[in-house]
């Protein structure tokens, strides 16, 4: 069968596994298929190597950069949600640089980003002793809230660029590509194509990004509105707008 | 964020994909859906109805009080009321003392021919077995139909007939395991959106070949080899033509045809006629797209079919779906994983609703009723004296309303079902409404049928009450509770039951059929002890997955493809059939075909959709017209337009969209406002009695935006 339209990537769901690869993590043998990231064949030994960009049932492109493991020989850490197996590597999870590393991550990302939504995150604050305080110049970013549509509300200032909601709006579900990046560096944002409110775009609100955002920067409109204290019938009120009366013949 | 009180697993009540679901609640309210990533229907994936749609739960105008109507309505005068001044709030006694005292009434003086019963493709398999069942056992008429007559009766009679089943035969999920499959007649992104990802994950990651056969340009055109734009209604010129391709070139899988099927002899002679050439020139299509898909399809290792109410909804459905299936017959493509004849059910339930026999020629489990052996089963399991059950078939959906007059029906329960919107021709359709002696009304809203009633029973919604649905690809998944009914509304299967008792007293019926049932799995297990392909299908069973029917026994895993080794008919059956055009071709005065369907954030007569935020998103209804028309006729996008039909008129705004081909317009047929049925002919297939919702010739002329029901609505959609 012709493989046409986007890169085989049939190897990345181990489907197409003929040998096996022999390498070490932390000390331990293990035996992967080919083709496996280092973060699955951690979890085969029970060491779970901790993600935030990561989602099983999304492309991992390795950006979020916590779950960088050090790989014997090599210059640089390695994104395990990323990198494959490889014969006779040696992999080390907890060595001090790859925890210095995730710190530094941490303490970055609570220097700029609202986090008081994202409990995961915040364990690992608390797991890795990351100081929340470490950058005090660093500039928290903070950028509008977007309420442009009656299904869900948009706050990036607690956006930790994932890129989850991109990947699901794209090729991983729903082929709507109706969100991407723009801006670079500190000024990076998700963003509709020439920031336009989300009805206008090819947005179909099929909410799937909602589903896979670690943090609450997408929210359901009604979750949002009973976070602030708004009664049932309050948020009735805000989200059902009366029908006009059918006018009949008769 | 909010901690939820809890958290529900449930099934999605919206179209045939069958998504679960999770409803996070706080004080009885939804506030958040999700769905587990490894659910196996949808993998975590929803649409906007499925997420953000279920808000009409707790709309202001739900009716949770049961209400009868303050003046009394007289046949041939009655009155729609939208108004609640215009109603009573009585008790639950008094409502269901009044309703049992008229049925009974009606039913002691003309027959059981007088009464009639619309079960529902949206309520639970309980429901719908017990709907029939007091119709069947209590008042022993087969007067009982769905709105599957409106939908695929077409395909279901078509596929009983070459096949003896009715079913879509593969899982949904399978599409991947195709390497060329055909969609036609089905806008599968709008209508069945999950499905439609699993299809552009096939294109796009595993290599398939996706053919598309529409009258509109489909947003799954973007990802297919091959788009062909055919006229309505010209579906058998087309796929017998591809059938005549297919033979000539030798491409038919001869094997199958002499081991599976029958009739193939004549079949091939019937199609002399239907050349590609003679194909083009009724169809518009271009001879040599219908050869390309005709190869393309045929020389596939595993093809598959996927349709929709483009087949069906024609006054010759039955052979433009039999045209479909000889194609399947010819290559083969059947009985394997990743091939296979499905048609897409709209419904949430509409699979289930049919199982349980919820229409006039079946019982349930699809027993004819007319043929011998089958009312005896039911008898016994319904404690019915011998010989008491009706043998003769009943009037169907769109029957039941065209015999509502004196001598015919004179009473009419409408369970959850909305006819004023979704029958055809809505004008003739309201004349029969009036001729109506009684009307009861189980719904959520009082909606332009329930409008008519006498009576109307606010029954709880998908989200308070308990049971099962059976999906598209016969998967039976449970529905439970996560919030409690609002105000006074109860389950369906409730109020049937206690309906049900009182007319039996009334009747002084001394055996009674058995309407005691403390839980809905008892329904259930009822129900499959007599119909073999649900003998497996126990709640416990399916707490956590659904299982496919059918399933045989209670160690059965269930059946993810049908006719791996035969047919349930023996053969699968070749029918020669010939090119009958529509009823109404387009002329000078009617120069355009309407065609009719629906769109992503609505649902059908809009009852649910309506009353839900997704009515903000999508506020109103848009005639589709091609820009080489538009430019035609002087009309510019957002502009008002009169569109009229020898039966009707209704105004409204015009989208300019290559979406829709020349000579074609397309109104969905959610909005009263304008309600596209007004202009539909009420013209049926002679065989599966479905009405021809797909074409019909309509005038446009300018209007003024001041006549538009709803002027403040406005469409802001960049949307495909």
């Amino acid at each position: 069968m012709p493989q046409r339209g986007f890169p085989d990537t049939a190897f990345l769901n181990g489907a197409r596994m003929s040998n096996l690869i022999n390498l070490t993590i932390d000390g331990q043998p293990v035996t992967s298929p080919n083709g496996t990231t280092l973060l699955e064949a951690a979890r085969q030994i029970g060491e779970v190597i901790p993600t935030i960009c990561y989602h099983e049932h999304c492309t991992a492109n390795g950006l979020c950069r916590l779950c960088v493991v050090e790989v014997e020989g090599a210059r640089v850490l390695a994104p395990a949600c990323v990198t494959p197996v490889a014969e006779g590597q040696n992999v080390k999870t907890r060595s001090e640089r790859v925890l210095r590393s995730r710190r530094v991550i941490l303490e970055m990302l609570h220097s700029t980003v609202d986090l008081s939504e994202a409990p995961e995150i915040m364990e690992f604050i608390q797991e890795y002793q990351a100081q929340p305080d470490r950058f005090p110049g660093a500039e928290p970013r903070s950028v509008p809230f977007l309420d442009d549509n009656p299904m869900f509300v948009r706050d990036y200032s607690q956006c930790v660029l994932c890129w989850r909601c991109v990947q699901v709006c794209a090729d991983d579900a729903q082929y709507a590509f109706a969100i991407n990046f723009k801006g670079r560096g500190y000024e990076t944002q998700i963003a509709t194509f020439f920031d336009q409110p989300l009805p206008a775009t090819s947005c179909v609100f099929c909410g799937q990004c909602i589903g896979v955002c670690p943090t609450g920067a997408l929210k359901p409109k009604r979750e949002w509105l009973l976070e602030q204290d708004l009664s049932l019938d309050e948020i009735l009120q805000m989200t059902q707008p009366e029908r006009k009366k059918r006018r009949r013949p008769d | 964020m909010p901690e939820p009180d809890r958290i529900v697993s449930t099934t999605c009540p919206y179209c045939g994909v069958g998504c679960n679901l999770e409803l996070h609640l706080k004080d009885d309210f939804v506030y958040r859906v999700t769905s587990p990533f490894d659910a196996v229907v949808n993998q975590g994936n929803l649409c906007v109805k499925g997420r953000f749609g279920y808000d009409f739960i707790y709309h202001p105008r739900r009716i949770t009080t049961p209400l009868i109507r303050k003046q009394a309505q007289a046949a041939g005068a009655r009155r729609q009321a939208f108004d609640l001044d215009e109603w009573q709030p009585v008790s639950w006694d008094e409502a269901l003392d009044l309703v049992a005292d008229r049925l009974v009434e009606i039913y002691r003086r003309d027959g059981p021919h007088a009464l009639a019963v619309y079960c529902c493709a949206k309520a639970t398999n309980e429901d719908n077995y017990l709907m029939q069942k007091m119709f069947r056992a209590v008042f022993r008429t087969n007067n009982v139909d769905h709105c599957t007559r409106l939908c695929h009766a077409g395909s279901v009679v078509a596929l009983q007939q070459a096949l003896g089943s009715s079913a879509m035969s593969n899982t949904a999920a399978e599409v991947i395991h195709s390497d060329c499959f055909i969609v036609t007649g089905s806008n599968t992104t709008e209508n069945h959106p999950i499905i439609s990802l699993q299809m552009k994950a096939a294109v796009q990651k595993h290599g398939a070949r996706l053919i598309v056969i529409d009258p509109r340009r489909l947003e799954l055109c973007d990802f297919a080899d091959l788009w062909l734009p055919l006229k309505p209604g010209t579906n058998v010129p087309l796929f017998s033509a591809m059938a005549h391709v297919i033979i000539n070139e030798g491409l038919v899988n001869q094997e199958f045809i002499d081991q599976r099927t029958e009739g193939f002899a004549e079949f091939k002679e019937s199609l002399q006629k239907f050349t590609p050439e003679y194909a083009e020139m009724v169809s518009g299509v271009s001879r040599d797209l219908i050869v390309q898909a005709a190869r393309m399809y045929a020389t596939a290792e595993r093809g598959a079919i996927y349709w929709g109410m483009g087949i069906s909804q024609l006054s010759h459905g039955t052979a433009s779906a039999l045209s479909l299936i000889h194609l399947a017959f010819l290559t083969g493509h059947i009985g394997r994983q990743g091939t296979g004849l499905n048609p897409l059910r709209g419904q949430n339930n509409v699979q289930g609703a049919s199982d349980m026999g919820a229409m006039p020629y079946h019982f349930p489990g699809y027993m004819l009723v007319d043929q011998p052996g089958n009312a005896e089963r039911w008898e016994a399991a319904w404690n019915i004296e011998a010989g008491g059950l009706n043998r003769k078939r009943g009037l169907t959906t769109t029957e039941i309303l065209s015999h509502a007059h004196p001598g015919g029906v004179r009473a009419l329960y409408i369970m959850g079902e909305n006819p004023m919107m979704s029958e055809p021709n809505l004008n003739r359709t309201r004349q029969h409404m009036q001729q109506l002696e009684f009307l009861v009304a189980q719904d959520l809203f009082i909606n332009e049928s329930g409008a008519f009633a006498d009576v109307f029973l606010p029954a709880a919604s998908w989200a308070e009450k308990e049971g099962t649905f059976t999906n598209t690809d016969r998967r039976v998944q449970r529905v439970r509770q996560a919030l409690s009914p609002r105000g006074g509304s109860r389950p369906d299967w409730q109020i049937i039951c206690d309906l049900a008792v009182r007319i039996e007293q009334r009747l002084g019926v001394t055996r009674s059929a058995f309407w005691d049932y403390q839980h809905p799995d008892q329904i259930l297990s009822e129900l499959s002890s007599v119909v073999p392909e649900y003998a497996g299908v126990k709640y416990p069973r399916i707490e956590k997955v659904g299982l496919q029917v059918p399933v045989w026994d209670d160690t059965h895993n269930g059946t993810p493809y049908l006719f791996g080794e035969s047919f349930p008919r023996g053969r699968g059956k070749f029918h020669p059939l010939d090119y009958v055009p529509v009823v109404e071709m387009p002329d000078d005065e009617y120069p355009f075909i309407l065609t009719t369907g629906r769109v992503l954030e609505h649902w059908h007569g809009g009852t649910m959709t309506r009353h839900s935020q997704l009515n903000t998103l999508y506020p109103e209804a848009r005639l589709e017209i091609n820009p080489v028309d538009a430019e035609l006729m002087g009309v510019v996008d957002g502009q008002t337009l009169r569109v009229s039909s020898r039966r009707g008129s209704l105004v409204l705004r015009a989208s300019v969209t290559n979406k829709i081909t020349a000579g074609v317009v397309f109104i969905p047929f959610h909005f009263a406002e304008a309600a596209a049925n007004l202009l539909t002919i009420d013209e049926l297939d002679p065989q599966a009695k479905i009405p021809e919702f797909k074409a019909c010739a309509v005038q446009i002329h300018a209007a003024d935006e001041a006549e538009l029901v709803d002027p403040q609505a406005k469409l802001e959609r960049g949307r495909y």
